[in-house]
């Protein structure tokens, strides 16, 4: 086929030989039907197509391929609706698990004057496509600024403890609820998925004092675990101790009754011997008595009338020396 | 010659098109201007006419809600403490006539909005203590400076929507007394932790210590009271038994004690008149 080069500009178009020697009328239909074929586009499923005719909305185009008046009489927008876009507040990632912390928006005053450093992530979705279309310019930072001030304001009503610990889930809540009340006075059309407080701690001018203070916890526990290790320690000993006593004791009472009873049985038996023929019964006892315990023992005999007088001592077996 | 008269036409067609018929886009407000001076105002999207253009030109204006980031500021609160102020502006040209004749242009009407937000929320703040507007009393005040901001940019045809504080900051110096502040009342918090577990521990220790001794004196006292029952006892045995011969009992104790006292080292120094002697001697 034969071309026809024509120079536009720095380009240069190959036209068909065909298409510049035939009538006015197929021409313009070609063209005619070329326009028209501009109208075709194609919707995502993730997105929705708003159209507007004249300037004025008119329509709205479900997923699939779709067919709008060309230019300037229809014209199409295709945000993705079902997309949730996330925004950062006081960190940005940096890819591969690493990020940047923003104090300038991290940190932030508590209602008790102190400051904390915050970081969240907040999530939104498109709600009215048209809405977020033509009520708003630059919804991205529309949606920022919101979030900022709503923490900002959430994290002031609350005081630093609150927010450093318990009151965390709170805070997210109220920030959501305080953002999409922003976002709807708006009109923007967005609606908040999700508002994630990643991580609230204290500045890090201080964070020493806080770990200090959570060491002071441990410490705390730690004496009064040694304390009652002590009282574990001394008390059971002590009850021991106690029992041990008490059971002597009673060994002792038993002891002491058992040796009376035994004394006693001897001393009834005795009796009844010495019933039976007492004087000589009781000289014997003695006598067996002395056998007994003089043969081991030293002597000294003193003679009638002269009891004081040492010179007179009858030695029977010589003194020992005693120590 | 006929051919280009046809084209001429078609050329004037096109131009006489353009310049009466134009859209109003869902984003924008038309004014019509007739010599510069303004007829009518339109706010539907659409298609819409108007006379060519020597005789008639369109000005279009944005009706989407419009942003102003306005740099952060330092302001005085009540009680004289020095702020920084971060805050944003949404605003809306519902007036498009009133705004063109007033401020024109969108950078304009920013400067405008500038000044007039700085003083509104500058007098606001001016009435409030610091604590007041970290906390509890935010939302009100931005109200207000919304309600007052609105009202004085009513004129350009301007609506304020909002003005929102998105940031207090205390100035560097402030920070550093917050920062000192902190750390002292958690030093404060770190001490009396370590105080409340030292006085518990000496409690427990003490208290461990005053058990024992209790313990061990119960057992002191049930032990002793134990013994002097196995005494009594014993008494009431033996004297229930030696109190048949009590003369009898002396003697065999007397001998039991004989030889318990009398070992080998002992000297015995009998008398000869002593009965021992005379028993043995007899």
């Amino acid at each position: 086929m034969a071309y026809r080069r024509i120079i536009v500009g720095d380009s240069e178009i190959r036209v068909p030989e065909k298409l510049l020697t035939m009538g006015v009328i197929p021409m313009i239909l070609i063209i005619l039907f070329g326009w028209l074929s501009t109208g075709v586009y194609k919707v995502g499923p993730d997105e929705v197509g708003v159209v507007r005719t004249f300037g004025e909305f008119t329509r709205v185009a479900q997923p699939g391929l779709n067919y709008h008046f060309p230019y300037p009489i229809e014209s199409v927008d295709t945000p993705k609706v079902t997309e949730v876009k996330r925004i950062e507040i006081g960190f940005r990632s940096l890819g591969n698990g690493q990020y940047r912390s923003v104090n300038q928006e991290s940190l932030m005053l508590t209602g008790d004057e102190n400051i904390v450093d915050a970081e969240m992530i907040v999530q939104y979705k498109i709600k009215s496509p048209e809405a977020y279309l033509f009520n708003i310019v630059k919804p991205t930072m529309t949606v920022r600024e919101a979030s900022e001030a709503s923490l900002r304001t959430v994290v002031g009503r609350h005081n630093i403890d609150e927010s450093l610990t318990s009151g965390k889930l709170q805070i997210q809540e109220e920030t959501k609820e305080l953002l999409q009340e922003i976002l709807d006075k708006y009109e923007s059309g967005i609606q908040v998925v999700a508002v994630q407080l990643q991580d609230v701690s204290p500045p890090e001018q201080v964070i020493g004092a806080f770990k200090d203070v959570a060491s002071a916890k441990e410490d705390k526990n730690r004496m009064i675990n040694q304390a009652e290790g002590y009282r574990n320690d001394l008390i059971p000993k002590a009850r021991g101790e106690a029992e041990a006593n008490i059971r002597d004791a009673e060994g002792f009472k038993e002891a002491r009754i058992k040796r009376a009873e035994g004394d006693v049985a001897k001393f009834k038996s005795m009796l009844k011997e010495y019933r039976k023929a007492k004087s000589i019964t009781k000289k014997r006892l003695y006598l067996e008595t002395m056998e007994e315990i003089l043969p081991g023992i030293d002597k000294v005999i003193v003679p009638d009338g002269d009891n004081g007088n040492v010179l007179n001592l009858l030695n029977l077996n010589p003194m020992k020396e005693k120590k | 010659m006929k051919k280009y008269i046809l084209l001429f036409i078609v050329a004037l067609g096109i131009l006489f098109t353009f310049s009466t018929v134009f859209m109003v886009d869902e984003t924008e407000q038309v004014v019509i201007l007739q010599f510069g001076k303004p007829v009518r105002t339109i706010t539907e999207p659409g298609l819409n006419f108007k006379l060519p253009a020597p005789f008639q030109t369109a000005s279009s204006f944005d009706n989407r809600l419009l942003e102003y980031d306005v740099p952060p500021e330092e302001i005085l609160s009540k009680d004289k403490k020095s702020l920084i102020v971060d805050n944003y502006v949404r605003f809306r040209i519902i007036n498009p006539l009133l705004f063109l004749q007033t401020v024109q242009s969108v950078p304009i009407a920013v400067t405008r909005l500038d000044d007039i937000v700085y003083s509104k929320l500058r007098q606001e703040l001016g009435t409030h203590e610091m604590a007041e507007i970290i906390t509890e009393n935010r939302d009100m005040i931005m109200e207000k400076v919304t309600l007052d901001s609105d009202e004085a940019t009513n004129p350009y045809g301007i609506q304020v929507v909002d003005v929102r504080i998105k940031r207090v900051d205390l100035p560097q110096e402030n920070e550093k007394s917050i920062y000192a502040r902190m750390e002292a009342e958690r030093m404060r918090q770190a001490n009396k932790f370590r105080s409340e577990g030292e006085e518990e521990a000496q409690k427990i220790r003490a208290s461990t210590d005053r058990d024992k001794v209790v313990i061990l004196a119960d057992a002191y006292k049930t032990s002793q009271e134990i013994r002097g029952e196995g005494e009594a006892k014993a008494l009431e045995i033996y004297a229930s038994a030696f109190s048949k011969d009590p003369d009898f009992y002396e003697f065999v104790r007397t001998l039991e004690t004989y030889e318990k006292i009398i070992d080998n080292k002992t000297t015995l120094v009998l008398p000869s008149d002593s009965k021992l002697f005379k028993t043995l001697m007899d």
